[in-house]
């Protein structure tokens, strides 16, 4: 079974470079550049994990994650925070969101797929 | 997609980024701004700081933090933004253009003014803020750390009690479970004791708790590490077992069964939660979705579409020398194509066209540095940012303007002072603006300064040998004077504009481009320079004209108006220079075909004459045998099929097949002896070429 990621970050840069790991580690890629869209693109792409900044235009990261949470979808499937600060109010402000884990950015391959896979279980 | 390519999209962001960062810069100055504008420019500095990250750029990382923290005060209200703190974001805004830029050449960036910059910026956060939030500890995580060294195996004992918001985060215990049997050997042992009789049970609540034997060579620090992410969202204990535990009864089937059925449970959709989703996915969305293709593929289709103008042209013209019996019914249909034609090359010709915006945002970075370079005070205003011009002229526009926006704070405005004396307000104003008009587009280069010096101009022009001493000029003629190639007025060379480049180098530039530029100036009140160029370097409205037989082309866009003279309107002058009578002032008359070095036919008689405004030789009549239509050209180029000829500027292909030449009137009058007015001796100082 193919793992399906959906990463929702404003930045083309990062959103390539999420792509060129994730995809290359056998991943099923899909990303939406504001939260608005990302919540919007949520069920049709029915991923198994969502990757989401947090300063994003339109809808920031918590916005998402609480929409996604609350929303008519209430999911839970994994959702990843991408920041850049690893400082512990912004980790307990996403936890309380509802964010599932966090990567701090710059992220390496093995660590990003590691976190993926601790919080999906399987790696495709 | 290869590493590089993904560099490269991140310099492409990066452009993009600054960009709005420049834009929202501006936005904060409006007082009365919308908090909006803030988190924009925020978010921009705080994505060029994440790609750089990701690239290993330190230095651009470092800077763009420091510069991030400071807007973060300012975006939660801690820091009041004030003139000088606008300024340090300007400037700030500058250092980190310089750094993106070098790193994306992979040069050292001009560290002079971004460690005084940076200093600055640090000055506005206390010592403790400075360093406190950045760390970028990558993310470590010890899963299939190798086992095979065991030196010492321990046993934890973990106690886990998970709340429900543990679940309704996304986790899942199997998963802690299986991070947890990667560092060692794990016993699970589910406690059911919490749950509850079936009547009372209720799926969303959590009532598992599980305590676990982990046998591991990894220290405490590792097995915490695995409880990172739902740390807060349950009871966790562990603790170092004293003695190796007998083999529990390993019982983790159950449990995972439990937890999946929790997990799975039917979830009662909120309907209040509804409208929420719904309202926001109405929101405005970011930017409009792009498509990158290579400029080649565009050009290609561009010179495509004109051939098929050229082509639709040829058609319509066959068929009209078939005289068919049924024609009115075709060309109904060859006029569909025709328009059809037209759509589709103005569709084209829209995709190279972009808005002058980035450009005119640039300049606002020439404004500070020409200010502080200067001790004037100045503010750049711009108008019509969103002025659509093919991408070529604006790529040329940049150096003329830079040029005339150095100019226009170092010569145009006063010092503070001086303005101050003068009732003004000591900050002198810019304005740069951009309009489409008629076909072409506008560009006006303003200041509020003191206006030219006509007298210092017409002195420095004598004292240059540029004029004749005792030349008597009008005052547009004097301002002109300023276009003249090795014109300075700057008494004392100052080191920002006296930079060897005149007005004549930007006149050369717009003329290149098919514009033209021309100055107007008020005593006291500012001088303007508007340049007008073409919409686009592909096709032009022309006249299509015979001289000498031949049929030629001249863009509309130079010409004022045409007259049919009679013959007693025009005046012989000496021998054979002719001058006619335009509403009550004589304008010379230049014979196009002579100038080309033609042959005019026997029979030319008086001809028609079309009036053109001309840079150097003011207003002339040129003289053609006759004018037959108004038509769209495609522009071809002469000089890379042909070579240079004076007085042509390009050439086109005619709806008969046949090649028509595309005339320069300005370039045309140049060619002609005769046309030089007697007043104005300059001239022919001007252009020694053709005494």
């Amino acid at each position: 079974m193919t793992t399906k990621v959906l990463a929702i970050d404003d930045s083309r840069t990062i959103r390539n470079l999420l792509r060129v790991s994730l995809e290359g580690a056998g991943f099923e890629f899909h990303s939406a550049c504001d939260g608005v869209e990302g919540v919007e693109m949520f069920p049709d792409v029915d991923p198994d994990v969502v990757i989401t900044d947090i300063n994003m235009p339109n809808m920031d990261g918590y916005g998402v994650i609480e929409s996604l949470r609350n929303g008519p979808d209430r999911t839970s499937v994994p959702i990843v925070v991408l920041t850049t600060e690893s400082s512990d109010k912004l980790k307990s402000r996403a936890r309380e969101a509802g964010a599932t884990g966090w990567i701090v950015k710059p992220f390496d391959d093995a660590s990003l797929i590691s976190v993926l896979k601790r919080l999906t279980g399987h790696v495709s | 997609m290869s590493g590089n390519s993904i560099r490269d999209t991140f310099f492409e962001e990066c452009e993009e980024l600054l960009e709005a960062l420049v834009e929202g810069l501006a936005a904060m100055e409006d007082p009365n701004h919308d908090p909006e504008v803030v988190n924009a420019v925020f978010r921009a500095v705080h994505s060029i700081k994440g790609g750089a990250g990701a690239f290993g750029l330190d230095r651009l990382v470092h800077f763009a933090h420091t510069f991030e923290t400071v807007l973060d005060k300012v975006r939660s209200r801690e820091m009041d933004v004030d003139e000088g703190l606008m300024h340090l974001f300007h400037r700030s805004g500058d250092v980190l253009t310089d750094l993106v830029e070098a790193a994306r050449d992979e040069r050292e960036p001009n560290g002079t003014t971004e460690a005084a910059v940076l200093e600055d910026l640090e000055s506005h956060l206390g010592g403790a803020d400075a360093e406190e939030e950045f760390s970028f500890d990558a993310l470590t995580l010890d899963f299939g750390t190798p086992m095979e060294i065991t030196p010492e195996e321990r046993q934890f004992e973990i106690r886990f009690k998970p709340f429900r918001t543990l679940y309704d985060n996304g986790h899942e215990p199997l998963l802690l479970f299986d991070a947890l049997a990667e560092i060692g050997t794990l016993e699970v042992k589910a406690d059911l004791d919490a749950l509850p009789a079936f009547d009372s049970f209720d799926p969303m609540d959590s009532v598992l708790s599980w305590t676990m034997t982990l046998s591991t060579a990894a220290e405490e620090d590792a097995v915490r590490e695995v409880f990172e992410f739902v740390d807060g969202l349950c009871e966790l204990t562990i603790g170092e077992a004293e003695t190796p535990a007998p083999a529990a009864q390993p019982d983790p089937e159950p449990a995972v069964d439990v937890i999946a059925e929790a997990d799975s449970a039917p979830k009662p959709a909120d309907p209040a939660a509804e409208p929420v989703a719904q309202t926001a996915s109405k929101e405005a969305r970011g930017p409009k979705p792009t498509l990158r293709v290579d400029l080649d593929r565009v050009d290609r289709l561009i010179n495509t579409v004109g051939e098929l103008i050229i082509n639709q042209a040829m058609i319509s013209q066959r068929i009209e020398e078939l005289d068919l019996p049924t024609a009115a019914q075709l060309s109904n249909e060859l006029e569909a194509y025709k328009l059809l034609a037209r759509d589709i090359q103005e569709g084209v010709m829209a995709i190279r066209a972009q808005p002058v915006k980035p450009l005119f945002q640039r300049m606002s970075r020439i404004v500070r540095e020409a200010s502080d370079a200067t001790s004037k005070q100045a503010r750049l205003v711009t108008m019509g940012d969103s002025t659509e011009v093919d991408k070529t002229v604006i790529e040329r526009l940049s150096d003329p303007l830079t040029h005339m926006i150095r100019n226009a704070v170092d010569h145009g405005l006063e010092t503070p002072e001086q303005r101050e004396a003068a009732g003004k307000d000591p900050v002198g104003k810019i304005k740069l603006s951009a309009a489409h008009r008629s076909g072409s587009v506008f560009i006006e280069i303003s200041d509020d300064g003191a206006g030219l010096d006509r007298k210092r101009i017409l002195e420095k022009a004598i004292d240059k040998g540029l004029v004749a001493a005792d030349a008597e000029l009008t005052d547009q003629e004097i301002d002109n004077l300023l276009f003249l190639p090795g014109f300075s007025t700057a008494g004392s060379v100052s080191n920002l504009s006296g930079r060897g480049v005149g007005m004549d180098v930007v006149k050369n530039a717009v003329q290149a481009l098919g514009g033209r530029v021309s100055i107007t100036s008020t005593h006291g009140a500012g001088t303007t320079f508007t340049i007008v160029l073409p919409l686009t370097l592909a096709v032009m409205d022309g006249f299509i004209i015979s001289v000498a037989d031949q049929t030629m082309v001249i863009p509309i866009a130079s010409i004022l108006e045409t007259i049919r003279p009679n013959a007693k309107d025009l005046h012989t002058i000496g021998t054979d220079s002719q001058v006619i009578r335009v509403r009550g002032s004589y304008v010379p008359v230049v014979n196009v075909s002579e100038n080309l070095g033609l042959v005019p036919p026997e029979r030319s008689g008086v001809g028609v004459l079309l009036l053109v405004s001309t840079e150097t030789h003011g207003l002339t009549a040129l003289k053609v045998e006759d004018i037959h239509d108004q038509r769209q050209v495609v522009i071809k180029s002469l000089e890379s099929n042909y070579g240079a000829i004076q007085g042509v500027s390009a050439a086109t292909i005619l709806g008969d097949g046949k090649i028509a030449l595309i005339l320069d009137p300005d370039e045309l009058v140049k060619l002609d002896p005769a046309s030089v007015s007697p007043s104005l001796s300059l001239d022919t100082r001007m252009e020694p070429q053709h005494a």
